[in-house]
């Protein structure tokens, strides 16, 4: 019962906090091109008008897996927001899912978009979903890599091998950030940059592709189906810098009114310098980007491990 | 005024079609996606699949050639949809009215498919962005 009022609260939570991390991703877009920018409440506004669309299903398309991809893309997203909402509010208590079901989780909105858009009968939703699954095989390697590192520094210094996310705050609280230190920044940088591919925010939004696929993946989806989808963009948008900050950055906890402020600078700053990535530079061909991810980030990510093993 | 036509108003996202314009409009509808005019503030954004779109802003003559993929694009849209006729030639055929290549204005292509489309027109050559601006809102507060 108390697992189901959590998800809950932790999902509507997730939600409004996805819809303002949105609004915040199109304001500061906008001001960095002179724009004004759309009103708070626009993402709300969008949803509310995609709700009330027909939903239209191609005849080439195979319909119920069509449909249900959105579906357990956003289901997938809101129980990750759930285990990391529930590790970094009470770390000292067990709780269901570690860093590893997260991990998963947190792969599946990817895999449904895929399936989605190979569902589609639409050959611009097949390029991006061959591009989206080339993406995914790109920076999951990295992503993994550096959430070791947090877990090996924990297994260094208090000799306790788990990959348990409240005993990762917990440690955090107690010793000081995972990111103080030679292979917590180098792990960070990875992160970073493997979140903006998981998010397929540009440099990495080739699966997408606005200008040339005409938004590939997403290009049949209309009415609830495309709201579902904004939903769990919105959602993983707000996941993003709660993942990083529960990893890297000593956890989201807060009990005094200076933790409150400590927490919402976090989640601010890392969604932030998201957007900012996201504003500064053009969009990468499919095979630089894994070119990138493969011999660049891995390697990197690779040094950051090792040092975390030997202690630094 | 229902829930489905509030939102539309909050936050129409408009698809272009050019179905044989001079390209004139179309510079002028991507005026209205810079800083000066920046439609994003009420909430338009320019999506690249008919299956998002609220609304069709449709430029140019209807040539022979661009009838029925106008036709296709206007089904593919989800409804309720209102489309755009920008500029004399959408509405009227413009100074092309005699060109071997036109068909028919836009607004009678779109009713014969939906008798019950929601047509909005600008007119103008090209018309200004404040016009097409206007002619949004006076749509929108139609509905």
């Amino acid at each position: 019962m108390e697992v189901i009022a959590i998800f809950l609260a932790a999902s509507f939570g997730t939600l409004a906090l996805g819809m303002v991390s949105s609004w915040v991703d199109r304001k500061v877009t906008a001001r960095v091109q002179y724009r004004v920018g759309p009103p708070l409440l626009q993402p709300f506004y969008d949803v509310v008008k995609l709700m009330g669309k027909e939903t239209l299903v191609s005849k080439r398309a195979l319909g119920r897996g069509f449909l249900l991809a959105p579906v357990v893309g956003l289901a997938s997203a809101a129980v990750a927001a759930t285990i990391l909402w529930a590790a970094n509010l009470w770390p000292r208590e067990a709780f269901v899912g570690d860093l590893v079901v997260v991990i998963y989780l947190l792969t599946i909105p990817a895999m449904a978009t895929i399936y989605g858009a190979a569902a589609s009968g639409s050959s611009h939703a097949a390029v991006g979903a061959s591009r989206e699954m080339k993406l995914l095989l790109a920076y999951e390697l990295p992503l993994v890599l550096s959430a070791l590192v947090p877990i090996l520094q924990l297994r260094h210094v208090e000799g306790l091998s788990t990959f348990s996310l409240g005993a990762l705050v917990a440690f955090q609280q107690d010793a000081g950030w995972a990111l103080w230190s030679v292979s917590g920044v180098i792990a960070a940088v990875a992160a970073l940059i493997a979140l903006q591919a998981k998010l397929t925010l540009v440099p990495f939004d080739m699966p997408e592709a606005e200008t040339e696929l005409m938004s590939g993946v997403y290009l049949e989806y209309s009415g609830p189906p495309l709201a579902m989808i904004k939903l769990s963009r919105m959602f993983l948008l707000a996941v993003a810098p709660v993942y990083f900050a529960t990893l890297f950055l000593g956890g989201l906890g807060a009990n005094t009114w200076q933790g409150w402020l400590a927490l919402a600078g976090k989640y601010v700053v890392v969604l932030v310098l998201v957007v900012l990535i996201r504003n500064t530079n053009p969009r990468v061909r499919i095979d630089q980007a894994v070119r990138f991810f493969w011999f660049l980030l891995t390697p990197l990510a690779i040094v950051a491990v090792v040092l975390a093993g030997l202690g630094y | 005024m229902g829930l489905t036509t509030w939102g539309l108003k909050k936050s129409p996202w408009v698809y272009h079609v050019n179905v044989g314009a001079c390209n004139n409009c179309d510079i002028e509808i991507l005026e209205l996606l810079t800083p000066r005019y920046d439609i994003e503030r009420f909430g338009m954004v320019l999506v690249g699949s008919p299956r998002h779109a609220d609304a069709l802003l449709v430029t140019g003559i209807c040539t022979r050639q661009a009838e029925r993929r106008l036709v296709e694009v206007y089904t593919q849209t989800p409804k309720p949809c209102v489309v755009f006729c920008i500029g004399s030639c959408a509405m009227t055929g413009g100074i092309f009215r005699h060109a071997y290549h036109f068909s028919r204005p836009v607004d009678e292509v779109i009713r014969e498919v939906d008798p019950d489309a929601i047509i909005a027109y600008v007119p103008g050559c090209p018309p200004k962005p404040e016009a097409m601006i206007a002619g949004a809102v006076t749509a929108l507060g139609t509905l």
